[in-house]
Protein backbone atom coordinates (compact mmCIF):
# COMPACT_ATOMS: atom_id res chain seq x y z
CA UNK A 1 0.00 0.00 0.00
CA UNK A 2 1.84 3.55 -0.92
CA UNK A 3 1.81 6.47 1.35
CA UNK A 4 0.37 9.61 1.19
CA UNK A 5 3.28 11.24 0.13
CA UNK A 6 3.63 8.48 -2.78
CA UNK A 7 0.22 9.03 -3.85
CA UNK A 8 0.55 12.51 -4.11
CA UNK A 9 4.07 12.60 -6.03
CA UNK A 10 2.33 10.44 -8.48
CA UNK A 11 -0.63 12.15 -8.91
CA UNK A 12 1.59 15.69 -9.54
CA UNK A 13 3.59 13.77 -12.02
CA UNK A 14 -0.11 12.52 -13.89
CA UNK A 15 -1.19 16.32 -13.71
CA UNK A 16 2.71 17.97 -14.69
CA UNK A 17 1.97 15.44 -17.89
CA UNK A 18 -1.49 15.97 -18.74
CA UNK A 19 -2.12 19.75 -18.20
CA UNK A 20 1.49 20.84 -18.98
CA UNK A 21 2.10 23.15 -15.60
CA UNK A 22 5.00 22.91 -13.33
CA UNK A 23 5.68 20.81 -10.48
CA UNK A 24 5.58 23.65 -8.32
CA UNK A 25 1.95 24.90 -8.99
CA UNK A 26 0.46 21.01 -7.97
CA UNK A 27 -0.09 21.98 -4.62
CA UNK A 28 -2.94 20.07 -2.46
CA UNK A 29 -5.10 23.34 -2.49
CA UNK A 30 -4.86 23.97 -6.18
CA UNK A 31 -7.98 23.33 -8.17
CA UNK A 32 -8.04 21.66 -11.16
CA UNK A 33 -10.16 23.95 -13.53
CA UNK A 34 -9.49 27.64 -12.03
CA UNK A 35 -5.21 26.88 -11.01
CA UNK A 36 -4.26 24.26 -12.96
CA UNK A 37 -6.27 25.10 -16.05
CA UNK A 38 -7.57 22.09 -16.29
CA UNK A 39 -10.59 21.96 -19.27
CA UNK A 40 -13.37 19.08 -19.66
CA UNK A 41 -10.86 17.09 -22.35
CA UNK A 42 -8.27 16.82 -19.75
CA UNK A 43 -10.67 15.04 -16.72
CA UNK A 44 -10.48 12.11 -19.89
CA UNK A 45 -6.65 12.39 -19.93
CA UNK A 46 -6.60 12.61 -16.27
CA UNK A 47 -8.17 9.67 -15.42
CA UNK A 48 -6.18 7.52 -17.97
CA UNK A 49 -2.95 8.60 -16.11
CA UNK A 50 -4.61 7.71 -12.44
CA UNK A 51 -5.49 4.41 -13.86
CA UNK A 52 -2.27 3.67 -15.06
CA UNK A 53 0.29 4.89 -12.31
CA UNK A 54 -1.76 3.28 -10.03
CA UNK A 55 -3.26 0.61 -11.07
CA UNK A 56 -6.86 1.36 -10.75
CA UNK A 57 -10.46 1.41 -12.94
CA UNK A 58 -12.62 4.91 -12.91
CA UNK A 59 -15.55 4.38 -14.18
CA UNK A 60 -17.10 7.53 -15.77
CA UNK A 61 -18.46 9.79 -13.57
CA UNK A 62 -17.25 8.02 -10.60
CA UNK A 63 -14.37 10.97 -9.82
CA UNK A 64 -16.14 13.56 -11.73
CA UNK A 65 -20.24 12.77 -11.42
CA UNK A 66 -21.23 15.15 -14.01
CA UNK A 67 -24.51 13.39 -14.85
CA UNK A 68 -25.97 14.58 -11.30
CA UNK A 69 -25.49 17.97 -13.07
CA UNK A 70 -27.59 17.62 -16.02
CA UNK A 71 -30.50 15.22 -14.12
CA UNK A 72 -33.53 17.50 -13.82
CA UNK A 73 -34.26 15.92 -10.09
CA UNK A 74 -31.22 17.68 -8.80
CA UNK A 75 -30.89 20.42 -10.99
CA UNK A 76 -33.64 24.03 -11.10
CA UNK A 77 -32.39 27.20 -12.11
CA UNK A 78 -28.77 26.70 -12.79
CA UNK A 79 -28.34 26.00 -8.80
CA UNK A 80 -27.61 21.88 -7.61
CA UNK A 81 -30.71 21.20 -5.01
CA UNK A 82 -30.50 20.14 -1.57
CA UNK A 83 -31.73 16.73 -3.07
CA UNK A 84 -28.87 17.14 -5.77
CA UNK A 85 -26.14 17.89 -2.83
CA UNK A 86 -27.37 15.22 -0.61
CA UNK A 87 -26.50 13.03 -4.07
CA UNK A 88 -23.09 14.49 -5.11
CA UNK A 89 -22.06 14.32 -1.38
CA UNK A 90 -23.02 10.71 -1.35
CA UNK A 91 -20.81 10.01 -4.72
CA UNK A 92 -18.13 12.57 -4.14
CA UNK A 93 -16.97 11.53 -0.44
CA UNK A 94 -13.40 12.54 -0.93
CA UNK A 95 -14.38 16.41 -2.22
CA UNK A 96 -15.30 19.16 0.53
CA UNK A 97 -18.73 20.54 -1.25
CA UNK A 98 -19.03 23.10 1.87
CA UNK A 99 -17.93 25.70 -0.27
CA UNK A 100 -20.18 24.96 -3.20
CA UNK A 101 -22.70 24.78 -1.42
CA UNK A 102 -23.10 28.25 -0.31
CA UNK A 103 -24.10 28.87 -4.09
CA UNK A 104 -24.26 25.56 -5.70
CA UNK A 105 -24.15 26.90 -9.36
CA UNK A 106 -23.77 24.68 -11.67
CA UNK A 107 -21.53 26.48 -13.41
CA UNK A 108 -19.17 27.23 -10.11
CA UNK A 109 -18.97 22.97 -9.82
CA UNK A 110 -16.16 21.87 -12.06
CA UNK A 111 -14.19 25.11 -10.57
CA UNK A 112 -14.63 22.82 -7.20
CA UNK A 113 -11.63 20.20 -7.18
CA UNK A 114 -8.68 20.21 -5.63
CA UNK A 115 -5.39 18.19 -5.55
CA UNK A 116 -6.30 16.94 -2.22
CA UNK A 117 -9.74 15.87 -3.00
CA UNK A 118 -7.92 13.91 -5.88
CA UNK A 119 -5.78 12.66 -3.24
CA UNK A 120 -8.41 11.65 -1.36
CA UNK A 121 -10.17 9.96 -3.98
CA UNK A 122 -7.69 7.79 -4.81
CA UNK A 123 -6.16 6.96 -1.37
CA UNK A 124 -10.27 5.59 -1.19
CA UNK A 125 -9.05 3.28 -3.97
CA UNK A 126 -5.87 1.59 -2.98
CA UNK A 127 -5.86 1.94 0.47
CA UNK A 128 -3.09 4.02 2.11
CA UNK A 129 -0.36 3.53 4.87
CA UNK A 130 1.30 6.37 7.12
CA UNK B 1 -6.16 19.94 -51.97
CA UNK B 2 -7.62 16.28 -50.42
CA UNK B 3 -6.90 15.84 -46.47
CA UNK B 4 -4.63 12.93 -46.53
CA UNK B 5 -1.95 12.97 -44.71
CA UNK B 6 -0.94 9.31 -44.81
CA UNK B 7 -0.25 7.68 -48.63
CA UNK B 8 -0.53 4.05 -47.06
CA UNK B 9 -0.76 1.79 -43.70
CA UNK B 10 2.14 -0.81 -44.05
CA UNK B 11 0.67 -2.12 -40.64
CA UNK B 12 -2.75 -2.53 -39.24
CA UNK B 13 -3.32 -4.51 -36.42
CA UNK B 14 -7.28 -3.53 -34.57
CA UNK B 15 -6.98 -2.46 -31.46
CA UNK B 16 -3.93 -2.59 -31.30
CA UNK B 17 -0.91 -0.19 -33.64
CA UNK B 18 -0.75 0.52 -36.91
CA UNK B 19 2.17 1.60 -39.04
CA UNK B 20 1.52 4.23 -41.83
CA UNK B 21 3.87 5.44 -44.67
CA UNK B 22 4.09 9.60 -46.11
CA UNK B 23 6.19 10.73 -49.03
CA UNK B 24 6.52 13.73 -49.14
CA UNK B 25 6.86 15.52 -52.53
CA UNK B 26 8.15 18.73 -54.27
CA UNK B 27 4.71 18.38 -56.04
CA UNK B 28 2.61 18.94 -52.62
CA UNK B 29 1.64 23.22 -52.37
CA UNK B 30 1.92 24.25 -49.16
CA UNK B 31 6.03 22.99 -49.75
CA UNK B 32 6.29 26.27 -51.78
CA UNK B 33 5.50 28.71 -49.35
CA UNK B 34 7.14 26.75 -45.94
CA UNK B 35 9.50 28.20 -47.01
CA UNK B 36 10.31 29.82 -50.27
CA UNK B 37 13.93 28.03 -51.03
CA UNK B 38 13.79 25.98 -47.96
CA UNK B 39 10.41 23.59 -48.39
CA UNK B 40 10.34 21.50 -44.80
CA UNK B 41 7.05 20.20 -43.95
CA UNK B 42 5.32 22.00 -41.02
CA UNK B 43 5.56 19.87 -37.70
CA UNK B 44 1.68 20.32 -37.38
CA UNK B 45 0.99 18.29 -40.33
CA UNK B 46 3.60 15.57 -39.32
CA UNK B 47 1.41 16.04 -36.12
CA UNK B 48 -2.11 15.49 -38.19
CA UNK B 49 -0.22 12.24 -39.62
CA UNK B 50 0.28 10.85 -36.36
CA UNK B 51 -3.78 11.88 -36.07
CA UNK B 52 -4.76 10.26 -38.97
CA UNK B 53 -2.64 6.86 -38.30
CA UNK B 54 -3.92 7.12 -34.55
CA UNK B 55 -7.55 8.06 -35.10
CA UNK B 56 -8.12 5.20 -38.04
CA UNK B 57 -7.11 3.13 -35.51
CA UNK B 58 -9.02 4.15 -32.94
CA UNK B 59 -12.54 4.67 -35.48
CA UNK B 60 -12.25 1.02 -36.41
CA UNK B 61 -11.63 -0.56 -32.93
CA UNK B 62 -14.99 0.69 -32.17
CA UNK B 63 -16.58 -0.39 -35.87
CA UNK B 64 -16.61 3.14 -37.28
CA UNK B 65 -19.96 4.13 -34.79
CA UNK B 66 -17.74 6.52 -32.63
CA UNK B 67 -17.19 9.89 -34.18
CA UNK B 68 -14.03 10.06 -33.58
CA UNK B 69 -12.52 13.57 -32.78
CA UNK B 70 -8.58 15.35 -32.22
CA UNK B 71 -9.45 16.86 -29.00
CA UNK B 72 -5.93 17.32 -27.04
CA UNK B 73 -2.40 16.96 -27.55
CA UNK B 74 -0.10 16.39 -24.43
CA UNK B 75 3.02 16.17 -25.70
CA UNK B 76 4.71 16.54 -29.23
CA UNK B 77 8.35 16.80 -29.66
CA UNK B 78 9.86 17.15 -32.96
CA UNK B 79 13.68 16.41 -33.28
CA UNK B 80 14.73 17.45 -37.38
CA UNK B 81 12.93 18.62 -40.25
CA UNK B 82 11.81 17.24 -42.97
CA UNK B 83 12.40 17.95 -47.20
CA UNK B 84 11.06 16.88 -50.01
CA UNK B 85 11.85 13.42 -50.94
CA UNK B 86 11.99 12.22 -47.43
CA UNK B 87 9.52 9.25 -46.24
CA UNK B 88 8.53 9.35 -42.88
CA UNK B 89 7.07 6.43 -40.89
CA UNK B 90 4.63 6.98 -38.81
CA UNK B 91 3.62 4.25 -35.75
CA UNK B 92 0.73 4.89 -33.69
CA UNK B 93 -0.04 2.71 -30.41
CA UNK B 94 -3.81 2.65 -28.26
CA UNK B 95 -2.93 3.70 -25.25
CA UNK B 96 -6.66 3.01 -23.97
CA UNK B 97 -9.65 3.49 -25.41
CA UNK B 98 -12.86 4.35 -22.84
CA UNK B 99 -16.52 5.44 -23.85
CA UNK B 100 -15.69 8.78 -23.80
CA UNK B 101 -12.43 8.91 -25.78
CA UNK B 102 -9.03 7.41 -26.67
CA UNK B 103 -5.54 7.98 -26.40
CA UNK B 104 -2.54 6.86 -28.73
CA UNK B 105 1.09 7.66 -28.73
CA UNK B 106 2.85 8.04 -31.84
CA UNK B 107 6.13 8.23 -33.86
CA UNK B 108 6.62 9.87 -37.12
CA UNK B 109 10.47 8.19 -38.05
CA UNK B 110 12.82 9.42 -41.08
CA UNK B 111 14.33 6.12 -42.02
CA UNK B 112 15.99 5.36 -39.03
CA UNK B 113 15.95 8.51 -37.15
CA UNK B 114 13.25 9.58 -34.37
CA UNK B 115 11.63 12.79 -36.15
CA UNK B 116 9.04 13.09 -33.94
CA UNK B 117 6.95 11.64 -30.75
CA UNK B 118 3.32 12.89 -29.62
CA UNK B 119 0.85 11.72 -27.38
CA UNK B 120 -2.68 12.35 -29.17
CA UNK B 121 -6.04 11.78 -27.21
CA UNK B 122 -9.47 12.07 -29.08
CA UNK B 123 -12.87 12.51 -28.15
CA UNK B 124 -15.72 10.91 -28.13
CA UNK B 125 -18.79 12.73 -29.49
CA UNK B 126 -22.67 12.03 -30.57
CA UNK B 127 -23.60 15.45 -31.59
CA UNK B 128 -26.15 14.95 -34.71
CA UNK B 129 -24.57 18.23 -36.25
CA UNK B 130 -21.78 16.02 -36.67
CA UNK B 131 -23.17 13.41 -39.00
CA UNK B 132 -22.07 15.01 -42.13
CA UNK B 133 -18.33 14.75 -40.95
CA UNK B 134 -18.62 11.21 -40.66
CA UNK B 135 -20.17 9.61 -43.32
CA UNK B 136 -19.39 5.95 -43.59
CA UNK B 137 -18.92 6.15 -47.38
CA UNK B 138 -15.94 8.46 -46.23
CA UNK B 139 -14.31 5.87 -43.68
CA UNK B 140 -14.77 3.09 -46.25
CA UNK B 141 -13.29 4.88 -49.04
CA UNK B 142 -10.53 6.41 -46.71
CA UNK B 143 -9.68 2.83 -45.29
CA UNK B 144 -9.34 1.39 -48.68
CA UNK B 145 -7.36 4.04 -50.23
CA UNK B 146 -4.69 3.13 -47.62
CA UNK B 147 -4.52 -0.27 -48.07
CA UNK B 148 -6.22 -1.25 -44.24
CA UNK B 149 -7.84 -4.13 -45.59
CA UNK B 150 -4.96 -5.68 -47.93
CA UNK B 151 -2.50 -5.60 -44.83
CA UNK B 152 -4.25 -5.36 -41.46
CA UNK B 153 -5.40 -7.47 -39.14
CA UNK B 154 -8.44 -8.12 -36.30
CA UNK B 155 -8.00 -8.89 -32.96
CA UNK B 156 -7.69 -12.46 -33.62
CA UNK B 157 -5.75 -12.58 -36.18
CA UNK B 158 -7.80 -12.83 -39.51
CA UNK B 159 -7.46 -10.70 -41.96
CA UNK B 160 -8.84 -6.98 -40.87
CA UNK B 161 -12.66 -6.52 -42.91
CA UNK B 162 -15.16 -4.06 -43.04
CA UNK B 163 -17.69 -4.17 -40.57
CA UNK B 164 -20.76 -4.94 -42.56
CA UNK B 165 -22.61 -2.31 -40.72
CA UNK B 166 -20.33 0.20 -42.49
CA UNK B 167 -19.96 -1.46 -45.84
CA UNK B 168 -24.81 -1.21 -45.46
CA UNK B 169 -24.52 1.99 -44.47
CA UNK B 170 -21.93 3.43 -46.90
CA UNK B 171 -24.10 1.33 -49.77
CA UNK B 172 -27.54 3.16 -48.09
CA UNK B 173 -25.84 6.46 -48.91
CA UNK B 174 -24.04 5.89 -52.09
CA UNK B 175 -25.35 2.79 -53.82
CA UNK B 176 -22.05 3.03 -56.66
CA UNK B 177 -19.98 2.62 -53.34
Amino acid sequence: MPTKEEIFEKIRSALVDALGVDEEDVTPQATLVRDLGAESIDFLDIVFRLEKAFNIKIPRGELFPEDILTDARYVQDGKVTELGLAELRKRMPFANLDEFAKNPSVQDFGTLLTVADMCRFVESKVGVTD
Amino acid sequence: MRWYWIDRFLEFESGRYARAVKNVSLAEDYLHDHFPSFPIIPNSLVLEGMAQTGGLLVCEYNHFTEKVVLAKVPKAQFYCHVRPGDTLTYFAKIEYVRSEGAMVSATSHKGDILQAEAEIVFAHLNHPSLGSLFEPETFLRMMRLLSAFEIGHAADGSPLRPPPELIKAAEKASPAT
